[in-house]
């Protein structure tokens, strides 16, 4: 008997350090919810960085088309990257809203995001639709196939933040601010702000760095 | 209307996978309708489908491995017998259905046996060790299974409606490039690993949530079960490496279907990127399965030895240095291109590192044994087998990341002899020990131990008798892959691995078997503790199987090897009998949203093969409805009265202290 | 083709790092498995002379060895990679006896075609050397990658489309060895073995003589027939027209290879298929 009743207290500190804090038990819902969501966009960010890699690697390819500084339009980038910025300050401001429950700051907020996202939407369509009508579409060249992918893949994840934001304040309309439902737009700033960080790199790789060559 | 469809792509002139997906339709259909005409179908729809019981979708998860391993078991004893014949002939297979069956051979042990079988166990185990109720996301981690399980649907569809890939597993470009695999095969492979991808991920994000966050009280980060840690690393790199793999899959989708030049040979496309994007997920995926795999042995080999695992700091050190290392010697998959003498030599030592933490591992687990009582359960068999196994595939992989050995073993039947040494040895025989150290957890009841001892003797011979010529094939030149060849010195090793295919049959045979003679005869075999091994962690702390909320009362951990822990503090304490007050309890509520959206899924990525666009819109429409509705019900959560938790609890601890006291009377 | 019987420098000194490789690591793993084996053995729960010893969990003076252990081995293997590594890079000199001998390959939908730039010959699954002389290889592929390998001659290299690489080897003696594609390249993958004929120096020049009296032409013509999907069972020889061929090939001023023509637009598994057989 003795002998395993030493084998119970060896293994709790066999270092003899001395202090251990004991964990105290399962984090709540919120927390839970808004790290996996956290993890979730790590993931995220590595696949985005695939792409950049991509471009990365095939921004010289330009098989006889076009380079960067012959499509890129300053102006069009530089009101896409105003709108991102400022969609993510209102977007901030409709999580404070949901925060103090406050109906009316919260859609106005929401609304604003979501006008915001779509400007920036259809610039950048209109972008894309400009170069595929000049023959400068994906399949012309490598660069513009790892062009394409790298800012499509962002306006992807937007046109699905846009998404995502008209269901929230549906939700907020059918439901009031629920705790699931604050749960999840506390997931969708998260998402939004991060779709910023990664414009924010598209917009120095592809655009300031293409400028340049 | 249906895009690429067409009757041409039922392969009328082709038996044997026609025969085989008819096969294979038939047992579907057989058991669909048994389940119908017994009026077991509500049973199934509200505890399995619908169930967002970790468990039971562990339970799932492993089930789905068990049916695909038997379908790449098939293709494996296909090959080997192709091999075995073609030797200055055709064999019995055309070139173009064994480069799809290989292909497919490679892309379901790995994606849909080896992972769905670790992901499965983690599931079931890794909360009750952790000592909490579920996981972070119970209903994600249904829709993770259900979506893992499309890809598998996927796949096995391709047996009968058009072909699967003929180009390996890993699908190199530019070979499959529209331009050089124009059928449907490369769609098939790709979808369905896009899809269930998604679902591993979500698994993924899950337990990383679920094993840094919920943690039951006292459960600090070094008293967490080895396998809680193994679980955390390999979810950690899962994490890390499957976007890479979404995001390959999609350039060269993107290639396939819209004309991008990512990986053609034409307009600048690279193919040196896509050899390094895959293999910067290839690399980390192998650790994915084998971490696991590793923390199920630290957990037998110290349970059956009776001993605390040895060096456990050094052990979760170890683990740790090989989540991260995994990362850094992905070029070592490729020697041969030519990249140059010092990028080959820092890749080459790089990889040669991550033997170190392997080794240390190794001795880890040879020193628990060490002054340990050791009985030889099933489980504790697979563990010794897989120590002996896996230090010979460890060996040649060490040699192959040499780089001038390399040279001349790259991509031949020795690098197929590597792979399966540590996946077979490693992967598969951890996933076998879990399978019967944790079945009586799951089922309430143990396996059959002389047929699951039969079981290990016969794969364990088997897969020396099957993969020792092909170490020996390749020295002698032969390359993997080969339809057929003309060179009489290989021969006779192709006849040897083949017979060596039979027994490794066998041993699945007796796997089988094991299971129905184990259900059978369950009463005799039932585990009324919930504590069948003496073991040492959470998990066997409560019932087999254990209730819908697993602990009446979240534990309060102490220490390391907290069961253990806890059955000496209740010696001691001579076993008082104080009674505790039980609560209520909220569980979450089961939700078709799994089931539904991997419907949409399947219908999607069904349409997305075939060029069927209007169904693909109506099934991404599918799918977010799908979530829409989730996110707008009003109840997630049910209620467990105090009096029913009561109910059930005292049952186990009746059993409990009668075990209890036993022991302490020896 | 045994790998441990090599017949040139190259292949000689991998097998010898292998071979080293191995020993060095069997020097660990044999006592590591007898040691595995024989304590689970000795432990075994019915021998009562084991000493039961639960409480040793932890041991810093154990722990040092078994991580110094393999640490030790792989500081060792890790000198051997590294010089190896160097020294047998593909692309590093072989020094041999006489004019080294250049050679384009180019791996085909599913044959091989090597071009005597220098000889102004070319022949399709037969490379022709002589023995002692170094050999330079510039490797190329009409369209998907292969791998091309002659396992008794030594290291491996990749051929990929619009890419060169490098490869130098050198054959010792004569006689006949084999040579193959080490990465799968699609249904007639298997029938991309090729004869590797090593003959005396001296004879070398006379083959070269006898094989450009040849009626067969390479030129750009011939080559996008020989590139269309299909296996070679017959050992064709050109005479080489234009000496710049493998460039053209390699900077794809000649088009990557057609691949299998669109039969159906269904997934039908024939595509290519039929040549195979």
């Amino acid at each position: 008997m003795s002998m395993t009743a030493t084998a119970g207290r060896a293994h709790a500190d066999p270092h003899h350090i001395g202090v251990v804090i004991e964990h105290p038990g399962p984090a709540s819902k919120r927390i839970v919810t808004a790290y996996g969501f956290w993890v979730f966009l790590l993931s995220d960010i590595v696949m985005f960085s695939c792409f950049f890699a991509a471009y990365a690697v095939l921004s010289g390819q330009t098989a006889g088309g076009p380079k960067g500084s012959e499509i890129f339009e300053q102006g069009n980038v530089a009101i896409e990257t105003v709108c991102l910025l400022l969609s993510s300050f209102t977007c901030g401001m409709a999580s404070i809203a949901a925060d103090v429950r406050n109906r009316f700051w919260f859609y106005l907020g929401m609304a604003a995001t979501c006008v915001l996202g779509l400007i920036f939407l259809a610039i950048e369509f209109r972008e894309f639709a400009d170069l595929v009508a000049r023959g400068y579409g994906p399949s012309r060249s490598a660069f513009l196939t790892a062009f394409f992918s790298l800012v499509g893949c962002h306006g992807l994840h937007v046109s699905a933040g846009v998404l995502w934001l008209l269901t929230m304040m549906a939700q907020v309309f059918a439901k009031g601010f629920r705790a699931d439902v604050l749960r999840r737009m506390i997931c969708f700033a998260l998402f939004w702000h991060a779709l910023d960080i990664i414009w924010v790199g598209v917009f120095s790789v592809v655009y300031l760095l293409g400028s340049g060559v | 209307m249906l895009g690429k469809l067409d009757w041409s792509a039922i392969p009328l002139d082709q038996p044997i996978p026609l025969v085989a997906g008819a096969v294979v339709l038939v047992a579907i259909l057989g058991v669909l309708i048994w389940v119908v005409a017994k009026g077991h179908l509500p049973y199934l729809w509200h505890e399995w489908i619908t169930s967002v019981d970790h468990k039971r979708i562990g339970v799932m998860y492993i089930l789905l491995a068990s049916v695909m391993l038997l379908r790449g078991g098939s293709d494996a004893i296909m090959m080997r017998i192709q091999q075995a014949v073609a030797y200055q002939s055709q064999g019995y297979l055309p070139p173009e259905h064994y480069n799809q069956i290989f292909s497919a051979h490679g892309t379901i042990m790995i994606f849909f046996v080896a992972m769905p079988f670790v992901i499965g166990l983690m599931n079931l185990v890794v909360p009750l060790q952790l000592g909490v109720r579920d996981v972070a996301f119970p209903t994600l981690n249904s829709v993770g299974f259900w979506l893992t399980a499309t890809g598998a649907l996927l796949v096995n569809l391709s047996l009968v409606i058009g072909e699967f890939a003929r180009t390996g597993w890993l699908a190199f470009p530019p070979l499959s490039e529209l331009s050089y695999s124009p059928g449907v095969g490369v769609d098939y492979y790709a979808w369905s690993l896009q899809i269930s991808g998604v679902g591993t991920l979500v698994a993924g994000i899950n337990l990383v949530t679920t094993v840094l966050k919920l943690r039951t009280k006292g459960m600090n980060y070094l008293r967490m079960p080895m396998f809680c840690w193994t679980t955390l690393a390999s979810n950690l790199l899962i994490v890390a490496a499957f976007p890479i793999l979404t995001a390959t899959l999609a350039m060269l989708l993107l290639d396939r279907y819209l004309g991008f030049h990512f990986f053609t040979n034409e307009a600048g496309g690279n193919v040196m990127m896509f050899m390094n994007l895959i293999w910067a997920w290839g690399h980390p995926e192998v650790y994915i399965l084998v971490l696991p795999a590793f923390g199920i042995f630290s957990e037998v080999v110290s349970t059956f030895s009776g001993k605390a695992l040895f060096g456990y700091r050094s052990m979760v050190l170890a683990t740790m240095a090989i989540c991260v290392i995994s990362f850094m010697v992905w070029l070592h998959h490729f020697f041969t291109m030519g990249a140059g003498p010092d990028v080959n030599a820092i890749f080459g030592i790089a990889s040669m590192i991550i033997a170190i933490p392997t080794g240390v591992k190794i001795y880890n687990w040879l020193f628990t044994m060490y002054g340990g009582r050791i009985r030889f359960a099933t489980p504790m068999l697979w563990s010794v087998g897989f120590m002996v196994t896996f230090i010979i595939g460890g060996l040649t992989g060490v040699l192959l990341a040499v780089p001038p050995a390399d040279f001349m073993l790259h991509n031949s039947m020795f690098l197929v002899a590597h792979f399966h040494n540590v996946i077979i040895g490693g992967v598969l025989f951890g996933a076998f020990a879990g399978f019967e150290y944790w079945f009586p957890k799951a089922f309430g009841f143990r396996l059959d131990e002389r047929w699951g001892k039969a079981a290990f003797w016969f794969t364990f011979l088997g897969f020396f008798i099957t993969f020792v010529p092909l170490y020996i094939a390749g020295m002698l030149g032969m390359t993997r892959r080969m339809q057929h060849y003309d060179v009489a010195a290989w021969r006779p090793w192709m006849i040897v691995a083949a017979f060596g295919m039979v027994v490794l049959t066998i041993g699945v045979i007796c796997q089988i078997v094991q299971l129905v003679v184990s259900i059978r005869n369950r009463e005799a075999l039932r585990d009324r503790t919930g504590d069948p091994w003496d073991g040492r962690s959470l998990e066997w702390a409560t019932s087999s199987p254990p209730p819908v909320f697993n602990f009446a009362f979240n534990p309060d951990v102490r220490g390391e090897d907290a069961y253990w822990d806890m059955k000496v503090r209740a010696r001691q304490q001579s076993l008082e009998h104080d009674v505790p007050e039980y609560r209520d309890i909220e569980m979450p509520r089961n939700s078709p949203t799994g089931f539904v959206c991997a419907f949409f899924a399947t219908v999607m990525g069904f349409a997305l093969i075939w060029h069927i666009w209007w169904m693909v819109i109506l099934g991404g429409l599918g799918a977010f409805a799908t979530f829409v509705v989730f996110a707008w019900r009003d109840h997630d959560e049910y209620v467990i009265p105090a009096e029913d938790v009561a109910r059930i609890d005292r049952v186990n601890i009746e059993e409990r202290r009668s075990l209890v006291s036993m022991a302490g009377a020896i | 083709m045994n790998l441990l019987d090599p017949q040139g420098p190259v292949a000689a000194a991998n097998s010898t790092i292998l071979i080293d490789s191995v020993f060095i690591m069997l020097a660990i793993v044999v006592p590591t498995i007898v040691a595995i084996l024989a304590f689970a053995f000795w432990f075994r729960a019915s021998n009562t002379k084991a000493r039961y010893q639960p409480d040793f969990v932890y041991s810093g003076r154990v722990e040092m060895v078994v991580w110094s252990i393999p640490a030790l081995t792989v500081i060792l293997l890790g000198g051997v990679a590294w010089i190896g590594s160097h020294q047998l890079d593909p692309a590093a000199p072989v020094p041999g006896t006489g004019s080294p001998v250049r050679i384009q390959a180019v791996s085909l939908d599913w044959k091989w075609l090597f071009i005597y730039p220098d000889q102004r010959i070319a022949t399709v699954n037969t490379l022709t050397v002589p023995a002692g002389a170094e050999l330079n290889f510039q490797l190329t592929s009409s369209s998907v990658m292969n791998t091309f390998f002659i396992p008794q001659l030594g290291s491996m290299i990749y051929t990929m489309n619009g890419m060169v690489t490098k490869l130098n080897l050198r054959a010792d003696n004569e006689g006949k060895l084999q040579g193959l594609s080490a990465h799968f390249s699609g249904d007639g993958f298997p029938d991309m073995m090729f004869d590797v004929n090593v003959i005396s120096p001296l004879a070398f020049p006379d083959w070269v003589a006898t094989t450009a009296k040849t009626d067969a032409v390479l030129d750009e013509a011939s080559y996008r027939k020989l590139m269309q999907q299909g296996i070679e069972k017959g050992r064709p020889a050109y005479r080489l027209e234009d000496p710049r061929l493998f460039d053209l090939i390699a900077n794809q001023h000649i088009p990557p290879g057609p691949g299998p023509e669109l039969i159906s637009e269904a997934g039908r598994p024939h595509s290519g298929g039929q040549d195979a057989r």
